[in-house]
């Protein structure tokens, strides 16, 4: 059994509770879990890139989708301070996403050194 | 495709450069000083003295005139990037690693890196393995690229060591041949797979829906749609996914649009996968297409966060197109853009030029190079979605000639972008690949029995798709506000062959609807909705199974497609494991019987049933025939099946309006045919020989009901003929009655001109060959130890 963001299993939705209204866009969205589940069969194929690619993602799940957009933005060209990136990366750790977070550390460094920062 | 991500005001700019650069040369007059050449210089004189000594001979003006002289062919200017290997600028490969982490790569200490070379060092490059790796030698690495006793496994285990340059010089020393055997053997899921565009140009929803079910029903399995106007992308993101919902379960579908709308677009669960997600190989190009390698590895979670399958897309070419090549070769850049795809955590590429293919194919060896690309994509454990997308060439032969060595090695995605609408409603562009080339492509697979992903659609089938998928896209749009279609519109739909054919198309539809949509959150759970309250349950359950399908996120893994079944095909469900003949992917029963059987084979009992339509009274049988003296006699000898199973030649005339020909040919000379059926060969010339023989005046003229004649005279021998006609489809009424005249004439003695044979530069053998073979087993069941019979003709 799969379950859904939401926790329900994905085997309770069918169309006629979608006629009804009863499911909502939080009960057909992966949950962390799964994507953990899937890193690790990406491990197990040779390729530990995907795996870290799905464990990121597991930590993304708990975002909102405009919070995802900004954050994306933020990592954009030009668009950020070194403070700012290092900023959202302590938010992120906060937030538990430890992952995500060093990109936006490394992203502070890298773009300093190489004049990508906001100017 | 990732028309969005090569920003066009690269492609403007840069654009006139690159024409001023690859423009086709017009061929230069000779250059002669006519003294150089005592011989000839009479000859040259009257050349000079043409009316414009500058314009080239007939036979390079005929030549110039070719479709392939249209393309660019570049002189090589490795400065410039405009070489396919080896460029000035390329590394010599290195790997240095130190303190668990790779301080030089390629020539450059890591306080050298740029954002690129950082994030492949820290990301992609296995430290564990890289030191073997780097160790081995390119040429023995190539080697085992081709060799089938070494498991794919292993390469790919090695090649997570590699350097970008490393692997560049692995690849580049593959020839065409080893690209297609490392394809065979490298690419990650075993079932080959095609993707097609359908795009209009009008964003019609209906048209969309209508070839939404076409392609599926063809057999593509992805489909990638896009807009002309950006405001349309989500009433076509929902058109196209209820038209394939139609046609098949577990079709994915993609919106090829600027990166935050495609993923809003995802994320409201419209589109089941994306693919424009651009990647460059230097950094100075890949920050001017507004990314860093830290914000794609980022946009890359965010799609698997919410369960969306999703490929990068980067090719070589591009950024010589951008001017930013840094004196590299495309391939080594290319080899950047896939060491930092693995690196990002895509499970995916698509590449092979895509849209700066027709920039590899100016420079010698930039078509190979384009394979090596998406081989290099396997080598590195990705799902591989080979290009062949737009189009690269004028020519045909050339267009196809750099699609065929892919084709037949099967890659996860022969085509990133099968066109299969109309070149002029692909919103893309026009593939390398169109709707007109469909019948192409499936002979293809037939002629080479491959599997290319694609199946004959039998047209009552589709006919009836098309009107669902429009009735559904109406129904739906009705129930959610978006708009409403007029009947006249929705059956234009259905019949349309392109948007040109649906002139009722309301432009502001898609846009309005496209409003509502985002402006009122509509999601795909309401567009199931609206499918099951309208009566479309199946389609109603195929939306969601997609939709869970994201949640149970195994099409996430490299290389997913959904079987239509829904079952996930991928490196990890139907792994390839080629290992030489009788290995690998192999055709089921079932799938080859759809390669094989197109919908234009005929059998011989087709034939017949045909030949049966066409069948006549007008010929009966009077009696024996027996030989006569009167010297006016010319019998016209015809071979056992006319009349009796063949009643129409292989240029459609009616057997017996050819006999009226020749009867009536006959008679303007004064003679007087008579019509005999030699029932013991089907050979011309003896039925000829044999009408000889019987006939009063030595003459015969041998027909055989397809078509074919002869004249023949009782002293020859069997083969050697007055006159033949030998091309039968292409003889007319009036040949056939110049045949019967001179055959007078030859009864009277007289020496006629020979009529020639009809001459055609079409593919006659390829139109009548088949139809040939069939006829003549048919001539063959006719034949029988018979006297010859006389034939009564109704004239």
């Amino acid at each position: 059994m799969t379950k859904g963001y939401s926790g329900k299993s994905v085997d309770e939705i069918g169309v006629d509770a979608i006629r009804r209204g009863e499911v909502s866009p939080e009960d057909v969205r992966i949950h962390p879990e799964t994507l953990e589940r899937q890193a690790r069969v990406a491990e197990a194929h040779g390729n530990p890139q995907l795996a870290l690619n799905f464990r990121r993602a597991a930590e993304l799940t708990h975002l909102p989708e405009a919070d995802i957009m900004r954050l994306y933005e933020s990592l954009r060209p030009h668009r950020s301070t070194a403070g700012e990136l290092r900023d959202i990366a302590e938010e992120l750790r906060t937030k538990g996403a430890h992952l995500n977070a060093a990109l936006f550390t490394e992203a502070a460094d890298i773009y300093e050194r190489r004049g990508l920062l906001r100017k | 495709m990732g028309a969005f991500l090569r920003p066009s005001r690269f492609a403007v700019t840069i654009g006139d450069r690159m024409a001023m650069i690859v423009r086709v040369r017009a061929p230069c007059p000779p250059q002669r000083d006519p003294s150089d050449d005592k011989t000839n210089s009479s000859l040259l004189e009257d050349l000079a003295m043409r009316d414009d000594p500058t314009r080239p001979i007939g036979r390079f003006r005929f030549m110039n005139s070719q479709s392939v002289n249209l393309d660019g062919f570049a002189t090589p200017a490795p400065e410039l990037g405009l070489v396919a290997f080896q460029g000035p600028g390329d590394p010599v490969p290195s790997i240095k690693v130190a303190d668990g982490r790779v301080i030089e790569m390629d020539g450059r200490g890591e306080d050298e890196f740029d954002a690129i070379d950082a994030f492949v060092a820290r990301y992609c490059i296995d430290i564990a393995i890289a030191a073997q790796a780097m160790a081995i030698d390119s040429l023995e690495f190539a080697r085992r690229l081709v060799n089938p006793e070494i498991p794919r496994e292993e390469l790919v285990r090695l090649a997570a060591g590699m350097t970008p340059a490393k692997l560049a010089e692995v690849l580049s020393l593959l020839n065409a041949a080893e690209l297609v055997m490392a394809m065979t053997k490298l690419r990650a899921r075993r079932t080959p797979s095609n993707q097609a565009h359908v795009t209009n140009r009008s964003d019609d929803p209906l048209l969309l829906a209508a070839d939404a079910a076409t392609a599926a029903a063809f057999g593509f399995r992805e489909i990638e749609t896009t807009v002309p106007v950006l405001a349309d992308a989500p009433s076509n993101a929902v058109a196209v996914t209820i038209g394939a919902a139609v046609a098949s379960p577990g079709m994915l579908v993609q919106c090829s649009v600027e990166e935050a709308t495609e993923l809003d677009l995802g994320m409201r669960g419209l589109v089941s996968y994306a693919e424009t997600v651009s990647l460059y190989g230097t950094e100075q190009i890949f920050v001017d297409g507004d990314d860093t390698p830290w914000s794609k590895a980022f946009l890359t979670s965010a799609y698997a966060s919410r369960g969306i399958k999703m490929r990068v897309t980067s090719g070589g070419g591009a950024e010589a197109l951008m001017g930013g090549a840094e004196r590299c070769s495309m391939f080594y850049l290319e080899s950047r853009c896939v060491a930092l795809a693995r690196a990002i955590g895509a499970q995916g590429v698509q590449n092979g030029g895509i849209d700066s293919a027709a920039v590899a194919g100016s420079v010698p060896g930039g078509v190979r190079s384009l394979m090596a690309e998406n081989v290099m994509v396997m080598l590195r454990n990705l799902e591989a979605c080979t290009g062949n997308d737009a189009l690269m060439s004028e020519s045909d032969v050339r267009r196809t000639s750099r699609t065929h060595p892919i084709f037949i090695a099967g890659s996860d995605f022969i085509c990133s972008g099968f066109g299969s609408i109309q070149r002029y409603d692909n919103m893309f562009g026009p593939s390398q690949w169109n709707s007109e080339d469909i019948d192409d492509f499936l002979a293809m697979q037939r002629d080479w029995g491959v599997d290319g992903g694609l199946k004959t659609a039998p047209e009552p089938e589709v006919a009836a798709l098309r009107a669902r998928a429009t009735e559904a896209v109406c129904a739906v749009y009705r129930w959610l506000g978006l708009g409403d279609f007029t009947p006249r519109w929705a059956a234009q739909a259905v019949d349309a062959a392109g948007s040109k054919d649906v002139d009722a198309a309301d432009l502001m539809l898609p846009m309005n609807a496209s409003r509502t949509i985002m402006d009122t959150g509509i999601t795909m759970l309401d567009v199931i909705a609206a499918l099951a309250e309208n009566g479309f349950d199946v389609e109603a359950e195929r939306c969601l199974d997609m939709l869970k399908a994201r949640v149970v996120g195994d099409y996430l893994q490299t290389a997913a497609i959904f079987d239509e079944e829904m079952n996930v095909l991928s490196l990890v469900t139907d792994p390839n494991r080629y290992s030489g003949p009788g290995t690998g992917y192999r055709p089921p029963d079932w799938r080859q019987g759809e390669i094989d059987n197109i919908r234009q084979q005929m059998s011989v009992a087709d034939l017949r049933a045909e030949q049966f339509g066409h069948r006549s009274s007008k010929i009966r049988v009077a009696g024996s025939a027996e030989a006569v003296h009167d010297p006016r006699d010319v019998v016209v000898g015809v071979s056992p099946a006319t009349g009796r199973d063949i009643w129409q030649t292989l240029s459609g005339l009616p057997v017996t309006d050819v006999i009226d020909e020749l009867l009536a040919g006959l008679e303007e000379e004064g003679c007087i045919g008579r019509v005999v059926r030699f029932n013991r060969s089907i050979d011309l010339g003896m039925i000829g020989l044999g009408a000889a023989r019987l006939s009063g005046s030595g003459i015969g003229i041998g027909l055989q009901a397809k078509g074919t004649a002869l004249i023949h005279r009782r002293d020859l021998v069997t083969l050697a003929n007055l006159e033949l006609y030998s091309v039968a489809p292409t003889i007319s009424r009036d040949h056939y009655r110049l045949m019967g005249i001179n055959a007078g004439r030859h009864a009277k003695g007289m020496t006629p001109e020979p009529v020639r044979n009809p001459y055609s530069d079409e593919a006659i053998e390829a139109r009548y060959h088949t139809r040939v073979v069939s006829l003549v087993a048919i001539e063959r069941s006719c034949c029988a130890d018979l006297e010859p019979e006389s034939l009564e003709i109704e004239r």
